[in-house]
């Protein structure tokens, strides 16, 4: 990623993080922090990581900042906005990260690397290095030679990183277990969901709407119950 | 062209990591602190890819870090799920998402 778009994003995610601190409406807060999350995804684009650049956008951006803006919106947070923070809390809230910035300084000037090129002939020479078990004619190996039937014919001007199919390699045969047991823990977090929202027997937001649900259940069970023996003692005396 | 090294890859996700942890410890309202939990977890992410990506195995990025990422954003979506939800169930039983009022644990 060239210099100039690298800082155009990381300046848009860090202004983001900012907003998201210091906006005092939490509606604010939660704008703020997709335009975080944008720069963010970008930044992973930058790294070659397009799949998970797209992931970023796709959960994050989409998925779980509109669960929080619909919380926000559902729950009226208009008589919060008021307070004013202590001065120990501002105090640190500075401190502390400016701490963790001056440990981190050390271990950046111990990492001073550029990141290898990943041009043509490199990933032309990543295909011959491949896993024996991947196919001559799978995708992956197309990509990454250039060529179209993945072969002998190598051109790197068409070579490109086969990002999406690599991860999903690795993913159904290195990372087969795990992924299984994410697909529990997504289940769990659904029953969890389904248990934390369901009224509470000891709710006493509204006493009578249970014995109004009540009446209304028997009339509409009622109904029925009327049409069916209706129907019945007509089919019986047909019969 | 000049590409971005991986200090500076560093550098900005170690600081949006910091923004987070001031978020968490400056802010009173519990949605906003949840979102700067987030924005941790993001910035995490962050420092995994560029390391994922500075570290070359066969010719090829290490998708080990890139795995994790995949595996951090989906816990991420069903903690929020779940977190939300007893957000709103906290609202429901006290009227208040504020954590100067969410003291009952105290003492």
């Amino acid at each position: 990623m060239p210099t100039i778009l690298f800082y155009l994003f990381a300046i848009l995610m860090i202004a983001g993080g900012i907003c998201v601190v210091v906006m005092k409406n939490p509606v604010s807060s939660a704008m703020g922090m997709i335009g975080s999350f944008i720069g963010l995804a970008a930044l992973l684009i930058g790294l070659n990581a397009y799949f998970v650049g797209t992931l970023q956008v796709l959960v994050y951006a989409g998925a779980i900042m509109v669960l929080f803006i619909f919380i926000i919106m559902l729950l009226d947070l208009k008589k919060e906005e008021g307070k004013e923070y202590g001065g120990s809390s501002v105090a640190a809230s500075i401190i502390i990260p400016i701490i963790f910035i001056l440990i981190m300084i050390p271990v950046l000037s111990a990492v001073n690397k550029d990141f290898t090129k990943l041009d043509g002939h490199a990933l032309n020479a990543a295909a011959e290095k491949l896993d024996k078990n991947i196919p001559a004619d799978s995708h992956i190996r197309k990509a990454l030679t250039g060529s179209s039937d993945g072969s002998k014919n190598v051109d790197p001007n068409k070579a490109t990183l086969p990002d999406v199919n690599l991860i999903g390699q690795k993913l159904f045969t290195e990372y087969n277990f795990p992924l299984q047991i994410v697909g529990v823990l997504l289940l769990v977090a659904t029953i969890g969901c389904v248990t934390l929202s369901k009224k509470l027997h000891g709710d006493a937001t509204d006493p009578d709407e249970d014995q109004r649900m009540a009446k209304t259940l028997a009339k509409s069970t009622d109904i029925p119950k009327v049409t069916i023996t209706a129907n019945a003692e007509s089919s019986d005396k047909k019969a | 062209m000049a590409t971005a090294s991986l200090t500076e890859y560093l550098f900005f996700s170690g600081l949006l990591f910091a923004i987070g942890l001031a978020g968490v410890i400056l802010r009173r309202n519990i949605i906003v602190i949840f979102m700067c939990l987030e924005m941790m977890l993001a910035a995490a992410s962050l420092t995994l890819v560029a390391f994922s990506r500075q570290r070359i195995v066969d010719g090829l990025p290490d998708y080990d870090g890139q795995m994790l990422v995949f595996f951090i954003i989906t816990v991420a979506a069903a903690e929020v799920a779940v977190g939300l939800a007893i957000i709103v169930a906290l609202y429901r039983a006290r009227k208040t998402i504020s954590t100067d009022d969410l003291t009952s644990l105290k003492n």
